[in-house]
């Protein structure tokens, strides 16, 4: 069976629905954050497949890295948020963290 | 000439020492910084008299004094050519005149103050005041444009107003002060219309009325020269207190009375008969038909104050109307002269001269009245006349310069009122034997009313118990002006009459000061000079007859006879009640009422219906942001794929 590009793209496009998914109707924060990630990673599957398809060189691998080391700053940067606001407030349910406004 | 700037300059410097250190001088030094500085401005004066009118004389060719400038600079241009406004010094016979008299009588005041004022809290500020005072009528009169008069006369307004309210805890003197000021500043409203309209259409301010170009831009102007000379007119009315616009004087008298004698009495109130004089020229060659103004005004003026002079029980009131009286004779003097060329055929260009003349012998002599008012008060402390009465023994030398000051504004020959007087009264026989015969007649009411005046304090009902409790005495330091002033008013009384007689042929005040600047010699109309002694002298006798005695049935019996009369005289014929009715029952009522709603309701109102508006939208769509982070990025979502799909359709 040859694998074609269409496999990744579909692969990705079903984890960035599934994330987008997640993120629009889970409370938990942290359930957010794993939806972020797995939007994160669907672009990472894409940056991969194309840089396969096209074989011109390394720089989608290299993006590829870049988007997998940000993504585990942002994540650490996003628990550390999250560990403060719930000792604070001891509450991680997203709806009812509204008190950031007017 | 330049020295003459330090005229103004001495008073300025002493007013800013006194003004900014003043609190940490002792009263002494305080007193002797005024005194000095005012005894430099005295003797440059008197140098620059001497100078003018003897050194630098008649010009050779026009026979006439000339006009000296000796400085003058531009202070504000406007524009590269046209209006700008100077700032200089202008010294003619007239202003020269002034100089003399304003520092004559500012020096004997800051003597006399030394005891009127001694212990008083604030004495450096009263010293301090009293140069701001100095400087800014001395500005006044050398003033070389209609803008530096101005704007001096509003320093003089200053001044005034605070030496005023100089007793700041007292309510009447806050009241008066501001009276003073508001209906002074009402007045000024009008000159400076009238400035404006002068400068307008004539394209200068200054007081050079002479040249070609001017003159033919003064005649285009039309009516509307008479029109700005009558509002300047108005605003010299309200500074010189003549009626209506008089209701402020009586009042100023809550001022310390040395104040009454320098400002309200001999030099500020005098400047609307200065500024008059100033733009003589102007009033006799363009706004001749305009001038039965001042002179209906300022005979009205006479008549009225002098009415009310003759019932009034405060002697600073009544020597505050005697000087609203005296100064209408100036006025009227002024109006009634209808030409410039002097010489014995021109009759009519008499009244110029003499409203200067009384002008001068006025201010000593009432500066003279006023300061012995204010030993009176000083030995009695009390202003009523009740209060006093049997005076003499206890105040001898205030008695007799109070006695030569009432006989000389009473007209009696020999005393310098009669001869300034009897100029006047030829002036106004000139231009019509009505407005003579008035003014004869008044002059004897003066007579009557300064006569009543000095037998109530000096013979008459004593008080006795009052002066057992309290001594009067005199103080030394206070009788040197009085001395001093009245031999100014002996002096030049006789000289002036001896010479109106046709001793030393003729050379007195009219050879200085006259309407053109020619020699000038004054001949006595023995008619009228005799007419008027007559009179004078019967009004004197009259008030001999009712007030001389310990007990007054006649007086009593007057009062009993005319109650009404007596009381709406004594009551200055309601003129402050009209005022009250007019300015709160009329112009606060209708006029001010209704700009104040409108001003609440209209104007606040918009502009808090725009508050209103903006803080009731904002609440509005402030529910947008809700805090929730998933909305938002929804919204955010919704608006990339409106996007996209608006990219991929256009």
């Amino acid at each position: 069976m040859n694998i074609t590009i269409d496999y990744f793209l579909i692969l990705s496009a079903v984890m960035l629905g599934a994330g987008m998914y997640g993120f629009f109707t889970r409370r938990n924060t942290l359930a957010i954050l794993i939806s972020i990630e797995l939007i994160l990673n669907a672009a990472d599957i894409n940056f991969a497949a194309f840089n396969r398809l096209c074989q011109t060189g390394i720089e989608g691998y290299v993006f590829t890295l870049f988007s997998i080391a940000i993504s585990a700053a942002e994540t650490a940067i996003a628990i550390a948020v999250m560990i403060n606001i719930y000792r604070m407030l001891k509450n991680n349910y997203v709806d009812e963290l509204d008190t950031l406004k007017w | 000439m330049t020295y003459t700037l330090f005229i103004i300059l001495l008073p300025l410097i002493s007013f800013l020492v006194l003004g900014i250190a003043g609190k940490w001088f002792s009263h002494k030094t305080a007193g002797w910084i005024g005194t000095l500085a005012l005894a430099g401005v005295t003797v440059l004066s008197y140098y620059a008299a001497y100078e003018y009118f003897f050194v630098i004389g008649r010009d050779a060719v026009t026979g006439a004094f000339e006009r000296q400038v000796p400085i003058n600079f531009c202070w504000l241009p406007f524009f590269d050519q046209g209006l700008h406004f100077d700032m200089g010094i202008l010294l003619d016979p007239i202003s020269v005149m002034m100089l003399i008299v304003i520092s004559t009588v500012s020096f004997m005041v800051h003597i006399y103050s030394f005891g009127y004022m001694k212990g008083e809290k604030g004495f450096q500020r009263y010293y301090a005041f009293l140069s701001l005072f100095t400087m800014s009528m001395l500005g006044l009169v050398v003033a070389t444009n209609i803008f530096q008069m101005y704007l001096f006369w509003e320093l003089v307004g200053v001044s005034s107003y605070l030496l005023i309210g100089f007793y700041y805890t007292s309510p009447a003197a806050i009241a008066a002060s501001k009276k003073a000021f508001i209906v002074t500043r009402f007045a000024d409203l009008f000159f400076l219309i009238g400035i404006l309209i002068y400068g307008f259409y004539t394209g200068s301010f200054a007081f050079v009325f002479d040249t070609p170009e001017g003159l033919a831009s003064y005649a285009q102007a039309g009516f509307i020269l008479p029109l700005a000379l009558t509002l300047m007119f108005i605003g010299g009315a309200g500074k010189s207190a003549m009626f209506p616009l008089h209701i402020w004087l009586p009042d100023a008298m809550e001022g310390p009375t040395p104040v009454s004698a320098l400002i309200h009495a001999a030099t500020m109130v005098v400047a609307g008969v200065f500024q008059v004089a100033r733009l003589f020229p102007l009033w006799v060659t363009y706004a001749q038909d305009w001038m039965p103004i001042i002179i209906w005004v300022g005979v009205f003026t006479a008549f009225y104050a002098a009415a009310v002079a003759c019932a009034q029980s405060d002697i600073k009131r009544v020597l505050a109307f005697s000087t609203i009286s005296q100064i209408a004779f100036m006025m009227v003097a002024l109006g009634v002269c209808t030409e410039l060329q002097t010489g014995h055929e021109h009759v009519g260009s008499v009244g110029y001269m003499a409203s200067m003349f009384h002008l001068f012998t006025h201010a000593m002599f009432k500066a003279c009245l006023f300061l012995g008012a204010g030993c009176i008060i000083h030995a009695v402390h009390s202003n009523e006349m009740n209060a006093m009465g049997g005076l003499r023994k206890y105040l001898p030398l205030t008695h007799i310069t109070f006695l030569v000051s009432c006989l000389a504004i009473s007209g009696i020959p020999f005393f310098s009122g009669f001869s300034s007087k009897d100029e006047i009264i030829t002036a106004c026989m000139a231009y019509s034997p009505a407005v003579g015969y008035i003014m004869t007649g008044i002059a004897a009411m003066t007579a009557f009313y300064m006569f009543r005046l000095y037998y109530g304090i000096f013979w008459g009902t004593e008080n006795k118990e009052l002066h057992a409790a309290h001594h009067p005495h005199e103080t030394k330091v206070m009788t040197w002006p009085l001395i001093i002033l009245s031999i100014i008013t002996v002096g030049v009384g006789a000289y002036t009459t001896l010479a109106g007689f046709g001793m030393f042929d003729g050379y007195s005040f009219g050879s200085l000061i006259s309407a053109d600047g020619q020699d000038y010699r004054i001949h006595f109309d023995t008619s009228v000079a005799l007419t008027s002694t007559i009179v004078a002298i019967c009004a004197i006798g009259l008030a001999t007859w009712i007030f001389k005695g310990e007990r007054q049935p006649i007086a009593d019996k007057l009062y009993a006879t005319f109650p009404r009369l007596h009381r709406w005289a004594y009551k200055r014929f309601y003129m402050d009640e009209v005022y009250q009715f007019v300015t709160h029952k009329i112009i606060f009522a209708c006029v001010s009422k209704p700009i104040a709603w409108f001003d609440r309701h209209v104007v606040d109102g918009f502009f808090n219906f725009l508050a209103w508006g903006t803080n009731a939208t904002s609440n509005g769509i402030k529910t947008l942001q809700s805090g929730r982070v998933q909305q938002y990025a929804l919204v955010y979502l919704v608006g990339t794929i409106l996007l996209i799909a608006m990219l991929l359709i256009f």
